[in-house]
Parts: structure tokens; C-alpha cells; sequence
């Protein structure tokens, strides 16, 4: 696999089969159907208990924009995993073009799918600190 | 973006009192002298006592969050990984404090980048 920054975006070129499927992963894994653990978590409270009157209007008319917001970056990274529909067996030497404009959308999908396979594996903070031991310039806040 | 001076000016908005010239009285026929009125307001009516927290993620990448508070902050790098440390360190960290209407703006713009941010009311 190669990772080349062109003058429109990212290049992944030669993509290996099972990272492909997994980037094809990535708007299913950031679905929060069945799992209230994970709407808990992409959909947090934004203060505490006490603050009712803020909870309820941010209910009302924050969560709905946030709801599109993660829709629609959701919806741009599995258009953009289009290229790499077809037979697992043609992945190889496929390549997958990231558009600069889309980094964000990138980065907010990934995220989701991130917290929402935590969320619903309920994994612990030591399974989570295994993967900061093997990957120590990425750690986790 | 906002950059860093904005947010320090928004942080020095005055507090205590303020004076506001209400009413400067003139007739038709004379000019008396201007009847100033003056109107204190205490730092609680003017709503300043709110605080963005951002709290412990074992999820979110240190990389990550430090970039979040560069963005929507307009922190420098260093000032940005001073807050993550302390998030990451002692479990929540105060990014910003002020009018409740901009820490909710900001507490939308970080729940946004899926962090986890409340927003609490300073005693």
C-alpha cells in the first residue's frame, strides 16, 4: 500500500484486500442503531443534571444538527469508498482518492465509527491501553 | 476560525459594574443641565460565569484533541496540548470561560468533533 499526497488529496494506491474491506467498514461501524451505549456516547449530554432547561433546548435544536452533521459525513466517506466496490479480488492495485475537502468529513466518520465500536464492545480502558502501548506516538487522551 | 486575541478580549470583558448614560434631559425652551442615570450591573446579570470542560476520552487520539482545540479555540499548539495533557492527566481541563451563549456555541462546536464537553456554571 501506498499513501501519496496529490495536489487534490490523498492517494492510497495498492490497496491490500482486508485493509479495503475495512475502510468499506467504516459507515457501518459508525452506526448507533441498537446500541444505546453508543448514542450515549456520539450524542453526550451537553451539562450536567442540574442544568435541565439547557439539556432540553439543546435537544430540541442542537442534536438535530449534529445528527445531520455526522450524516452527511458519513454519506461523503461512503461515496467516496466507491471506488472500491467490486470484487474483493480486484482491490489489489486499486487505489482510493481521498479529496482534500473531504478530510474533515474523514475525519468525523472515522471518529464515529472509533467511539461508536467502543461504545457498543463496552471495551475497558486496559483493552484501549493495548493499542497506545503498540502504537505510542497515537496515544488516547 | 477565532484567533487567540479575540478570545482574550471576550475574556477581559469588564466585569463588576458597568455605567450606561441613560437619559440626557433637554427642554424646548432651555437647556438644563443633563440628568445622567446611572445603571450598575453585577457580574451575574451579565452572565459571565460559565465554563467550557472538556472531559477524559479513552477513545479520542491525543493528536486529535489537540488539533479540536486549535480549531475551535484558535489555541496555539502548545497552549492546545497543555489543555490535552491536562485532560489526559488529571481527567477534565477548563478551555474557555464567559457568556453562557458562547460557551454553549463552543460546547456545540466540540461535541461536533465527538469530544466530550459540557458546560458548567463557575460558583
Amino acid at each position: 500500500m501506498e499513501i501519496c499526497r496529490r495536489k487534490d488529496g490523498l492517494e492510497i494506491s495498492e490497496l491490500d484486500p482486508f485493509l479495503a474491506e475495512l475502510l468499506r467498514q467504516i459507515p457501518a461501524s459508525s452506526s448507533i442503531e441498537n446500541s444505546p451505549a453508543a448514542k450515549r456516547r456520539i450524542f453526550s449530554a451537553p451539562a450536567g443534571d442540574e442544568h435541565k432547561e439547557i439539556c432540553a433546548e439543546w435537544k430540541l435544536y442542537v442534536l438535530p444538527e449534529l445528527e445531520r452533521l455526522f450524516r452527511s459525513a458519513t454519506e461523503t466517506v461512503a461515496a467516496d469508498l466507491e471506488q472500491l466496490s467490486g470484487n474483493e479480488k480486484t482491490f489489489a492495485n486499486r487505489s482510493l482518492l481521498i479529496p482534500t475537502k473531504h478530510a474533515d468529513a474523514w475525519l468525523n466518520a472515522l471518529n464515529q465509527a472509533r467511539l461508536t465500536i467502543a461504545a457498543r464492545n463496552d471495551f475497558s480502558d486496559g483493552e484501549l491501553a493495548i493499542t497506545i502501548d503498540r502504537r505510542s506516538d497515537q496515544g488516547a487522551i | 476560525m477565532i484567533c487567540e486575541g479575540g478570545l482574550h478580549r471576550l475574556d477581559r470583558e469588564p466585569r463588576g459594574s458597568i455605567t450606561v448614560v441613560s437619559t440626557i434631559a433637554v427642554t424646548s425652551s432651555t437647556l438644563t443641565d443633563p440628568t445622567i442615570e446611572q445603571q450598575n450591573e453585577s457580574e451575574e446579570s451579565l452572565d459571565l460565569s460559565w465554563q467550557v470542560v472538556v472531559h477524559n476520552d479513552p477513545v479520542n487520539l491525543m493528536t486529535y484533541v489537540t488539533m479540536v482545540f486549535q480549531r475551535v479555540f484558535g489555541y496555539p499548539r502548545e497552549k492546545a496540548e497543555r489543555h490535552m495533557l491536562e485532560v489526559h492527566q488529571q481527567g477534565r481541563s477548563i478551555l474557555w470561560s464567559g457568556v453562557r451563549e458562547r460557551a454553549e456555541l463552543y460546547v456545540q462546536q466540540l461535541h461536533g468533533y465527538l469530544l466530550l464537553a459540557t458546560m458548567e456554571k463557575v460558583n
